[in-house]
């Protein structure tokens, strides 16, 4: 049975012992653990995402598990394939449209550097377009390679001045584009 | 799907379609078709004029009933003619292929006459086959590039183009002020990526850089010593 609380305000012998911290950790700790990933599959590494979205991986585990497919919804693209040149515009108008703070993930050979394919139609590596946070090698990776990689990237995120940022313009520095 | 009309098209043609019985219809007919040296299936060279005619007749006549594939050859730079379209055709019924193939009158602006009239699926064949190949179908009704964008300025699959490819713009000008990025031709770093074929050992055939100079596992002959010394 739900009663309606009576108690108005705060009451330290309801609400227990009182946590002190940063606000930089606690909004890092919240971006760390709902981090929703915008999957753009290209080729054949979104087979290796959808695995890591199944129940034998499970990507939820990590609080990721919402794929969204509005990038204006999503923090972290996970590049998972080829990209063509014709491609890449497409991809770069996608994480223009990610509201910051947002992340990139390059899955796979292919969104690194290009992979199997030199060739006049691929763009040699996702960096080229949009700045990258965190490289999986593997032609596939395995399932584990992406966790991994969310990890690292979520170890990442956990260092960042988040505070600062709030008030400034998240876009990363030109630098990171080569 | 198996109508009277094909019943009666099977029937007429079940004895072995020997490429002497082709190249008879077809010269019957009124094309000038030729035999074409092939080690497969029968081929014929047929007068560009006359393609659609022949392949009209293939299909109505000799149940010639799919386009499998519209395509071209290059051969390459110096060569005339230098551009070879080549059209594959494929009867259900009897199990058949023919192959048709026209040599394009220019080898600086090749073209060939669009089939789209016969088979509205040659319409994305031809596409592609301009969009690489730069072949252009006369009396196609949407000649545009299908794979590369509109405004790309090259036919890739030419073989004076380099498989690196050729510096050039982004489709989008906007993207490439945002990033400064722009086509570029790809490292090669030791030769295309290959894959040997037959191969037991799945680590040996997928692929890779035939020219190994900077793999770990096979070091270059002039640096056997450095390798033995890491180990
Ligand atoms: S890295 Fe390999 S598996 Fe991934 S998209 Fe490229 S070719 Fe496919």
């Amino acid at each position: 049975m739900v009663t309606a609380s009576t108690e108005l305000g705060y009451n330290s012998k309801v609400e227990g012992d009182v946590v002190v911290t940063r606000a930089d950790a606690v909004i890092n700790w919240i971006r760390t653990n709902s981090m929703w990933p915008m999957p753009m599959g290209l080729a054949c590494c979104a087979i290796e995402l959808m695995a890591v979205g199944g129940a034998r991986f499970d990507i939820a585990r990590f609080g990721a598990e919402v794929m969204r497919f509005s990038p204006r919804q999503a923090d972290c693209m996970i590049v998972a394939g080829t990209v063509t040149y014709k491609m890449a515009a497409h991809l770069r108008r996608v994480y223009d449209q990610m509201c910051a703070p947002k992340w990139v993930i390059a899955m796979g050979a292919c969104a690194s550097t290009g992979g199997m394919y030199r060739s006049y139609a691929t763009l040699q590596g996702v960096d080229r377009i949009v700045p990258v946070d965190v490289y999986v090698s593997g032609c596939p990776p395995r399932p584990e390679a992406l966790l991994d990689a969310l990890m690292k990237l979520q170890a990442k995120v956990k260092r960042e001045p988040a505070t600062q940022r709030l008030f400034s313009d998240d876009a990363p520095p030109r630098a990171d584009l080569h | 799907m198996a109508s009277g009309n094909d019943q009666s098209n099977a029937a007429a043609v079940t004895s072995a379609p020997e490429a002497g019985n082709l190249l008879g219809f077809l010269r019957n007919k009124g094309v000038a078709a030729t035999e074409r040296p092939s080690s497969d299936h029968p081929a014929f060279n047929v007068p560009a004029g006359e393609v659609v005619a022949t392949l009209q007749h293939l299909r109505d006549e000799q149940a010639f009933d799919l386009l499998m594939d519209v395509t071209a050859i290059d051969w390459a730079e110096g060569a005339s003619p230098r551009f070879t379209v080549v059209y594959h055709l494929l009867s259900t019924t009897r199990s058949a292929y023919v192959r048709i193939a026209v040599n394009c009158a220019s080898d600086t602006a090749p073209s060939a006459p669009s089939v789209v009239s016969v088979w509205p699926g040659a319409n994305w064949h031809e596409r592609e086959c301009f969009d690489l190949m730069g072949i252009k179908f006369e009396g196609h009704p949407d000649l545009r590039r299908i794979l590369m964008w509109d405004e790309y300025p090259y036919h890739p699959l030419r073989k004076d183009f380099p498989l690196a490819g050729i510096e050039t713009a982004l489709p989008d000008a906007d993207v490439t002020a945002e990033t400064g990025t722009r086509v570029l031709a790809a490292p090669m770093a030791g030769g295309p990526f290959v894959a040997t074929s037959g191969e037991i050992n799945l680590t040996e055939a997928e692929p890779r850089a035939k020219d190994e100079s900077w793999a770990d596992r096979r070091p270059r002959p002039d640096q056997e010593g450095l390798k033995q010394v890491r180990e």
